[in-house]
């Protein structure tokens, strides 16, 4: 039995410790918001939260967060109130197809904690781990600068 | 009688020699290169995905791809604990450096992270990053000694009070002929 807190909740799984977190996530626990890319840590589509900073659930042991902290599109913020990321992304019209888009929310919200005002060049570095087939990232990084003046409280 | 003499002499290796060949391949200098991002493959190419030493600061750690305990194979993400670059203070170039400068580098505790020759030792021995290294896994070469054969010439080192080599003597360019003078 693995426990950790997923999305604020003690979760015990009964599942092998070399499962993926990602199939436990999304086959064991049906939270299907974080999506599969490509398996091997490239894309970035499969991105949640351990202890607030970005992973990627596809090649992480569900051992590895045993006792620890999970974060996944679920649970990044209550859906009465969105978290700045999620309004400036709805803004924005940002995702196309939408399948990455859960991944770079989850990357865009770990950036923005751990720099509340990011550069272009920020974004850019920060974010180049998540990838688009559809091309949105000029509107990622617009949504991205959005949500860092509504998470200062800046004019809706 | 001379001749064997000499070649004997010839012969003997300096204790960085084989320090250096491990040091300077693909599998150490990726982790410590003279810019800011990481590098990758036996190329040594800077890694992809625009990541560089920066990104521990904007919210991905390198530990958010490199996980312990992770699957391993071709154009996965190498993995070990602890998995992160030497800061920008203190870099710990290996890049581009001859086997003369990083011997000095090595045992200049203000250019190694403040290492003791013990704690050296200890890093060298048991750091899972290097440990790691010398099995890659798929798609990976290994430094060219096994890790208890590079711990030898290590210890060796130490214990001959880390001598270092001398570069190589440079010729000046003054001598080199310049190409229209050179015979056709």
């Amino acid at each position: 039995m693995i426990s950790f807190t997923l999305n604020g909740q003690k979760t015990d799984v009964d599942v092998p410790p070399e499962m993926p977190l990602l199939w436990v996530l999304r086959d064991v626990l049906h939270l299907t918001g974080t999506k599969f890319g490509c398996g091997m840590a490239l894309c970035g589509a499969c991105t949640v939260h351990l202890e607030g900073s970005a992973l990627r659930s596809c090649i992480t042991p569900v051992s590895a967060v045993e006792g620890k902290a999970v974060t996944t599109i679920e649970g990044l913020a209550p859906k009465e109130a969105p978290h700045p990321c999620q309004r400036a992304w709805v803004e924005l019209s940002v995702p196309q197809c939408g399948y990455c888009q859960s991944g770079q929310l989850m990357s865009a919200a770990a950036l923005l904690s751990a720099k509340p005002e990011p550069t272009d060049d920020d974004i850019d570095t920060a974010m180049s781990g998540n990838l688009c087939r559809c091309g949105t990232y000029p509107r990622i990084r617009d949504a991205i600068h959005r949500a860092a003046l509504l998470a200062k409280g800046g004019r809706p | 009688m001379v001749a064997p003499f000499l070649a004997l002499v010839l012969s003997q290796a300096h204790p960085f020699d084989d320090v250096a060949r491990v040091l300077l391949h693909p599998r150490c200098v990726n982790c410590h290169p003279a810019g800011e991002a990481p590098l990758q493959t036996d190329a040594s190419r800077p890694h992809h995905q625009h990541v560089t030493r920066r990104i521990e600061a904007l919210g991905t750690h390198c530990t958010a791809c490199h996980r312990p305990n992770a699957p391993q194979g071709v154009g996965l993400p190498p993995s070990a604990a602890e998995w992160k670059m030497p800061s920008a203070e203190l870099p710990l170039v290996f890049e581009g450096r001859s086997p003369a400068q990083l011997c000095d580098q090595l045992k200049d505790p203000a250019r190694n992270g403040g290492l003791s020759p013990e704690a050296l030792r200890e890093h060298m021995a048991h750091d899972p990053r290097v440990v790691w290294s010398f099995s890659p896994g798929p798609g990976r070469t290994p430094p060219p000694l096994t890790h208890p054969r590079f711990l030898e010439a290590f210890e060796a080192w130490l214990q001959q009070g880390q001598p270092c080599p001398k570069e190589a003597p440079k010729v000046p360019k003054s001598k080199a002929p310049a190409p229209a003078e050179r015979p056709r």
